[in-house]
């Protein structure tokens, strides 16, 4: 603090009669701030505020968008056709998907959901035989690491469901369903990978084990196919993305459209063939079976269209309300000039 | 033998000195060096709480049982805030060590082993002898050893110590004084036992050990640091404390540091939000034992619990400390640093303002404290000081009335011109201003009333010259109204060149005259007048007197009448224009009378007892029957603005009270001329009781007088100066106060504060003092300021507002909330002390009612959206906990946790926070009740926190359940259901970033270019920041920190996410909108500011009262506040010994002036308050209508 009385020292204090000090004056500098809009807070800014003139419209207006919205959302998710188990199939020409449903099922648990290593489902080697801590206590098993390690692999959905059509003769006939395209692109492609490419799997998860629940290894999940073969494998892709709530459907086949005229699934009986290996009675889950077609929004969704729907009117009512205030009440203009 | 009770300083002896340690000269006052500063540093911010808090959630977060999310996202910001602060405070400490270098390497001469030698100050020692030239800074605490000057006289300046501009005498020992030259001086082995280092500015007490005989050193002795020498040569001194242990630095304790009220609402804030956090982890906790007891113990084939963990209450104990971690984003830990940035951009605004720079000092405003800035804008009480601060403390001749005819008409016109003063007079000064020629032609046809009336002025007073070439003269004068006088007499022809103890030597229309002066009949406050009786050169004498009219008319002769009368006109008219006035006069005396009084003269200046009193009754005698020169008025000038700053300041309902050490009748005529008291006021109370009892009665009767008031004004007669009143009935409880009707103002002495201000007085004192519109209160020591400032702050709850120039000032300043300095002529002590400083009252109503008035809504509107967007943002998490088994699984990526605060919502709200602007600034201006919302508080408490936090927990309710009834059974167009995590996570990120995008943009106010660069460069960044994180490159380098891959392009890709974030925005928004409309239509907050000031504005334009009554007379014989230097102008002992016959003639009073000076200014500061006021009152109390209205012409003008 002392310190500063030394700043003056050089101007030379004034004492008794006034002394000119202009020969220093002129040689110190003007310490005048700089006339900038910026320092003056002069900035030109468009200073909007809330008026009659321009809240009442973008009421009116945010209620004439939302109504139409929400009446478009409305009808398309109508017209989607969505069963459960004990499904009617219809006359839809388009694709149908076939989904899963678990309910009361933690996919989001935090231990659950970290329980993974990305590195080793990207087909890391090291991390193939040595899996991220994260993976305990699906790590290892008999002093070898498992391969998909963690709390997710393990819990893999492992259900088979075979739809049939009975025809007219009491014949049932299987219904081609396609296992592959049911996992995001980036995930079928990027994120997963098995190690040392996709030749000869069980080479390159030698020395590792399956997950404790799973029967067969992971280069066995689809023999048939080498592309859906190992972590690369669609069902495995599908289950690894978890769900954010603990009701959650997956989408597990997809039933190819067949020609324009005709319906994928034409009106008829149909058979659902359930093999059941997953157990979820212990946590009082249930399992679902869906089938639905989907239009430009994806699935149906009726509470899309009616919140619009609502907002909307909402939105309307209270411009017409407002409306009718300011009309009544109105105090402002009687105060001509408040600054703007 | 060393004790600590006394220090033993021997001269010339370093080996001695040093065997006791003292401090060196060096001083220190940075903090750090280079290599302690990173430990040091650290040490004290984790010293601050809320650092603290955040190193134990990262350690928290270390533990992977309990980890909700990643170490960094607590770890980025925190280093973030650490370094941010480490760098402030870093250039402070910089800055520190420039200042101390500087003074340290300052050169002074020290005497070593005979010779004089350059050093650096940090290099002298304590019994070291220095040798101190003219104008130089003294480096340590000196024992004044010799000079110079005659007598071991020097003179110095005080200004850096206490304030106080005019010039101190000091006195060396008659023994040491004789030493004279450095030969002497080096062999000095004297020893000086004193006492140890310590902040008494005006003590000393020591003992000089010497030849084996003791001398008494007293403060008289002594040079301290930071004074200025002036008008002496050189003096030898010897160093007794140095450095540290200086008063100087002993004095300059540690500012205590001040928080503001907003600080103080925000951390009682911060600890609900503790407080809420907790609960809401006990909840969550709760919810997390009953999940894991009935589905979670079931559910363990597939997620079993860890190892170490085996029941569901510890699970949910970890749930607790787990929720704590994400939840404690509700308190972010940006908040602070968020804040300081602000006010930091405040500070340079005010730094930067133009209309706050003074050109003529060349000195801009400055926020020397940067975190107070939105305190400025809730100031309610404001304390000033008067000298320096309202006033210019430049006293300017401005008319004067001769033998009945008034000169020194202000002439109109927009370009008065000033008199050239030069071709007449070469040895005119060139600063003077005067504008009227009459007095000017009278002066030079001769005629005999003005040039006697200027010979007066150049004789009778007790100024010092100095004149260092030909006509080169410079006047010291005592107080400023003597310089003026004589500075004025000197341009009208008759030029005081140079006195001596006998003789006055003057140039008389530019012919020399010198006067032998008889005596000098000092002035003193009982007295009010001073007299000086001369010869002239034709050996005819003449007694010439100025004086207060009051004192002086009384002692004219009888067939003076006539002038009498006209001249008491004059004096009102004067009086009116808030001028201090003076009377003239002159007296012959024959050679006979002056023998006979010169005899008696010397008679009372001999007593030993009653002297004083004696001294009076002989010039008493001889001061009568004189004639009437004329008189003079002299304005005090006020600082720019004054009248027009108070009167605004006053309209935004801020109260002013001046503080002053000036005496009573200075004090309420600038209390006039700033229009703090008007005539129109109800009454105008004194309080000046010298007993606790009569401040009682004081105090008791003017709430009494205050609740009566309702009668018509009352008279001025009645004001209860002594002898009291009788005692009135006990007065019922003091709050009565409050609902008085009336304008009433107070003012107070210093001693009667005293007593108000005791403890059991106080309250009376500050309800009595509050319900008055203004209170001045004079005669104030610095510790007394101060307790009025305390007084406020204890019982009042507002914030209060110091403002001056002097260190006097200094502990009202530290003291108040807001403490600014005014950077002027005294001293730059309050500056040092001071928040703020700048060289112009005016400022502080732009300080005050635009910049305050600004940073206080942008710092409200900041902290509301704050908390707003946090709980917004983090309770989102509290939701989905209901859904996630209660598992501290978070809703968002981490990285957007990280970055949330940090870089996506940022920038937008500190734009805001920096650059909004409600009104302008000249709106502001001209509404001064703009500013009572922040003295009410009205813009951010804790009604409105719990506003900003309901709404944003309707945010994060909206935030997680419409994603979460839109999504749950949504798909994408290619059928892949979009209930996966990351898809929600996206969506409900994505929706909060526009949400509380959308809602800055409807709060901002000013959208300047930055603001827009913010907003949608905010929004610019989170879209690209999200697409590089879920960027497949990233994902490939490393698997396993990027999650995300491939989310935000394959969900916003959906139309169905969009129509999502969508409508969460409408219903977010909507109802903000709605409600925000019906405020602004049914309750506008502004209309009744413009009402009001409209009212005001007709008001002042009203017309009337124009010269209706003469204002009120309010003589100053305004010299110092002590005796000037008559003393020791006589005693001849500030004069050079140029011959044998001066010494002689000083030699007689050789001994003790100075003791007699300090007596006398005793005596006279008693008697003052009483009996000054007893005579003043009834005159300054009535009214000066033209000043008002020359104020209000101003003000109508100010506001247009």
């Amino acid at each position: 603090m002392a310190s500063s009385y030394n700043a003056k020292e050089e101007d030379g204090h004034h004492s008794g009669a006034p002394a000119h000090g202009g020969a220093a004056a002129a040689a110190a500098k003007s310490k005048k701030p700089d006339n900038t809009a910026f320092k003056q807070q002069r900035l030109p800014a468009w200073q909007p505020i809330l008026t009659a003139g321009t809240v009442l419209p973008a009421f009116f207006v945010i209620g004439l968008i939302f109504i139409p919205i929400g009446i478009g959302l409305f009808v398309t998710s109508n017209n989607i056709r969505e069963f459960e188990v004990t499904a009617t199939p219809t006359r839809d020409t388009s694709n149908v998907f076939m989904y899963y449903g678990l309910s009361n099922f933690y996919q989001n648990h935090r231990r659950y959901v970290k329980s993974r290593d990305d590195s080793q489902l990207y087909g890391d080697r090291s991390a193939l035989t040595n899996p991220s801590k994260e993976c305990e206590p699906y790590r290892m098993s008999d002093g070898q690491a498992i391969a998909p390690c963690g709390a997710i692999a393990n819990s893999l959905f492992n259900d088979t469901l075979e739809l049939y059509h009975i025809d007219s003769n009491g014949t049932r006939n299987t219904i081609p369903l396609v296992k592959k395209g049911i996992a995001w692109w980036t995930d079928k492609h990027v994120k997963f990978r098995n190690p040392g490419g996709n030749n000869n799997l069980t080479a390159a998860f030698r020395g590792t084990s399956k997950p404790v629940n799973w029967r067969k290894p992971v280069y066995d999940l689809d023999p048939s196919d080498p592309d859906n073969n190992g972590f690369i494998n669609e069902d495995f892709i599908v289950w690894m993305r978890t769900a954010a709530l603990p009701t959650f459907r997956k989408l597990y086949r997809i039933i190819q459209k067949k020609a324009v005229t005709t319906p994928t699934l034409p009106s008829g009986r149909y058979v659902l063939n359930i093999s059941y290996n997953y157990p979820v009675l212990s946590f009082d889950g249930r399992k679902r079976m869906i089938l639905s077609t989907i239009s430009w929004m994806g699935g149906k969704n009726p509470f899309l269209g009616i919140a619009y729907i609502t907002v909307g009117s909402i939105c309307f009512f209270l411009g017409v309300v407002l409306l009718i205030i300011h009309h009544k009440y109105d105090t402002r203009n009687n105060s001509a000039d408040i600054p703007n | 033998p060393y004790l600590c009770e006394e220090r033993r300083v021997r001269a010339n002896d370093r080996e001695y000195n040093e065997k006791f340690q003292y401090a060196s000269n060096c001083i220190m006052t940075s903090k750090y060096n280079i290599i302690t500063f990173l430990p040091v540093n650290l040490f004290e911010q984790f010293q601050e709480v809320a650092n603290t808090y955040f190193l134990f959630l990262l350690i928290l977060q270390l533990i992977p049982q309990i980890s909700s999310l990643s170490w960094f996202t607590t770890i980025v910001p925190l280093a973030l805030v650490l370094t941010i602060t480490a760098v402030k405070d870093a250039t402070d400490d910089y800055f520190r060590h420039k200042s101390d270098n500087q003074v340290n390497n300052r050169q002074s001469q020290v005497l070593i082993r005979g010779l004089l030698q350059n050093e650096k100050w940090m290099n002298v020692r304590v019994g070291d002898i220095i040798k101190l030239e003219n104008n130089q800074f003294v480096a340590a605490d000196l024992l004044l050893l010799s000079s110079s000057e005659p007598h071991g006289l020097c003179y110095i300046e005080t200004a850096e110590l206490d304030g106080e501009t005019n010039m101190k005498v000091r006195q060396s020992v008659s023994v040491t004084s004789e030493l004279g030259d450095q030969n002497n001086l080096s062999s000095f082995n004297g020893e000086v036992v004193c006492e140890p280092p310590n902040n008494k500015l005006d003590r000393f007490c020591g003992t000089l050990y010497w030849r084996d005989k003791k001398y008494t050193l007293t403060n008289q002795n002594m040079l301290l640091r930071g004074c200025v020498l002036r008008n002496t040569e050189a003096c030898y001194g010897l160093v007794i404390f140095a450095g540290p242990d200086t008063k100087l630095m002993q004095n300059s304790g540690r500012t205590k540091f001040k928080r503001t009220s907003i600080d103080r609402l925000m951390n009682t804030l911060v600890l609900w939000i503790f407080g809420f956090l907790v609960c809401m982890g006990v909840i969550l906790a709760i919810g997390n034992a009953v999940w894991e007891r009935e589905v979670g113990s079931l559910f363990q084939s597939y997620l079993p619990w860890d190892p170490p963990v085996d029941n569901f209450l510890f699970n949910a104990f970890l749930s607790f400390w787990s929720y704590v971690i994400i939840l404690n984003t509700v308190v972010p830990i940006s908040l602070y640093v968020s804040v300081e940035v602000i006010r930091l951009g405040h500070s340079y605004f005010i730094n930067w303002d133009q209309h706050m720079f003074c050109s003529q000092c060349n000195t801009a405003a400055e926020a020397r404290t940067t975190t107070l800035n939105e305190e400025l804008g809730q100031v309610e009480y404001i304390f000033s000081d008067k000298t320096g601060t309202l006033t210019q403390n430049i006293m300017s001749f401005n008319k004067c009335s001769i033998n009945g005819q008034t000169f020194g008409k202000y002439p109109l016109g927009p370009q008065p011109k000033r008199l050239d003063f030069t071709p007449f007079n070469p040895l005119a000064d060139l600063d003077f201003c005067f504008y009227d020629d009459t007095l000017l032609e009278s002066v030079k046809v001769g005629d005999l009333h003005t040039q006697e009336f200027f010979r007066l002025l150049s004789l009778c007073h007790t100024v010092m010259s100095e004149e260092k070439s030909e006509g080169e003269l410079v006047y010291k004068a005592q107080s400023p109204d003597e310089g003026a006088l004589v500075t004025a007499a000197r341009n009208f022809g008759f030029v005081f060149r140079s006195r001596t103890p006998g003789t006055i030597s003057t140039t008389e229309m530019g012919r020399p005259a010198t006067y032998t002066l008889l005596a000098i009949l000092d002035f003193n406050n009982i007295r009010k007048r001073m007299s000086v009786i001369v010869r002239n050169a034709e050996g005819r004498i003449r007694l010439y007197c100025k004086g207060a009219d009051t004192v002086l008319l009384e002692r004219l002769h009888p067939c003076n009448q006539e002038l009498t009368n006209i001249t008491s006109d004059h004096l009102n008219e004067y009086a009116a224009d808030g001028l201090r006035t003076l009377a003239l006069a002159y007296r012959d005396l024959t050679e006979d009378e002056w023998e006979a009084w010169s005899e008696s003269h010397r008679c009372a200046d001999k007593a030993t007892d009653c002297r004083e009193d004696r001294l009076a009754a002989a010039y008493e005698q001889i001061e009568q029957d004189m004639m009437l020169l004329g008189a003079t008025a002299i304005e005090d000038k006020l600082q720019e603005g004054v009248p027009e700053t108070i009167a605004v300041l006053s309209l935004a309902n801020i109260k002013i009270w001046v503080l002053t050490g000036d005496k009573q009748e200075t004090a309420v005529n600038i209390g006039y001329s700033c229009k703090m008291l008007t005539d129109d006021m109800t009454e105008v109370f004194i309080i000046s009781g010298h007993t606790v009892q009569s401040v009682r009665q004081e105090l008791r009767s003017v709430s009494l007088t205050g609740r009566t008031a309702a009668c018509p004004p009352s008279s001025w007669s009645t004001l209860p100066c002594p002898p009291p009143p009788p005692p009135p009935p006990p007065p019922p409880p003091s709050n009565l106060m409050d609902n008085i009707s009336g304008e009433f103002a107070l003012i107070i002495n210093g001693h009667s504060l005293a007593h108000a201000l005791e403890a059991d007085m106080e309250t009376e004192f500050l309800s009595t003092a509050c319900a008055c519109k203004a209170v001045i209160c004079c005669r104030v020591t610095p510790l007394q300021k101060a307790q009025v400032v305390e007084l406020i702050k204890k019982h009042k709850k507002a914030v209060t507002l110091a403002i001056g120039d002097g260190a006097n000032d200094v502990s009202m300043i530290k003291s108040a909330h807001i403490g600014v300095g005014i950077s002027g002529q005294e001293g730059i002590q309050a500056v040092l002390a001071s928040d703020y400083s700048f060289s112009q009252f005016r400022f502080l109503q732009r300080l005050l009612l635009v910049h305050g008035r600004w940073s206080y809504l942008r710092m409200c509107r900041f902290l509301c959206y704050f908390f707003y967007k946090n709980f917004a943002f983090t309770m989102v998490h509290f939701w989905f906990g209901f859904f996630c088994g209660f598992s501290a699984q978070t809703v968002y990526d981490q990285y957007f946790i990280t970055l949330y605060n940090i870089v996506y919502t940022s920038l937008p709200v500190l734009a805001m926070g920096i650059f909004d602007q409600d009104v302008p600034d000249h709106r502001s201006l001209e509404y001064p009740k703009l500013y009572e919302p922040g003295q009410l508080n009205l813009l951010f408490n804790k009604k409105e926190f719990f506003i900003c936090i309901a709404q944003g927990i309707y945010t994060s309710v909206v935030l997680f359940f419409v994603p979460y009834a839109v999504l749950s059974d949504a798909s994408q167009s290619n059928g892949v259901p979009l209930a996966d995590y990351q898809t929600f996570a996206v969506t409900t990120a994505t929706a909060l970033v526009i949400v509380v995008s959308v809602q800055i943009a409807l709060d901002t106010g000013f959208w300047t270019v930055i603001n827009h660069v913010c907003v949608w460069g905010s929004l610019g960044s989170y879209f690209t920041i999200m697409f590089a994180l879920h960027s497949q490159s990233l994902f490939r380098i490393f698997p396993n920190q990027f999650h995300f891959v491939g989310s935000a392009q394959s969900t916003l890709l959906q139309p169905v996410v969009w129509l999502t974030i969508a409508l969460a925005t409408a219903i977010c928004i909507v109802p903000v909108l709605a409600f925000r409309f019906l405020k602004l239509d049914l309750k506008p907050q502004l209309s009744d500011t413009v009402r009001y000031t409209q009212l005001v504005r007709q008001k002042k334009r009203k017309p009337g009262r124009l010269g209706a009554r003469g204002g009120s007379r309010r003589s100053g014989y305004a010299f110092a506040h002590q005796e000037g230097f008559g003393e020791l102008i006589t005693s001849g002992k500030n004069m050079r010994l140029s011959s044998m016959a001066l010494a002689s003639f000083a030699s007689r009073h050789s001994s003790g002036w100075i003791d007699t000076l300090r007596r006398k200014k005793h005596t006279s500061a008693q008697h003052l308050g009483g009996v000054q006021s007893s005579t003043q009152l009834c005159l300054w109390v009535s009214s000066s209508t033209l000043k008002l209205l020359l104020c209000s012409g101003r003000l109508t003008r100010y506001t247009y």
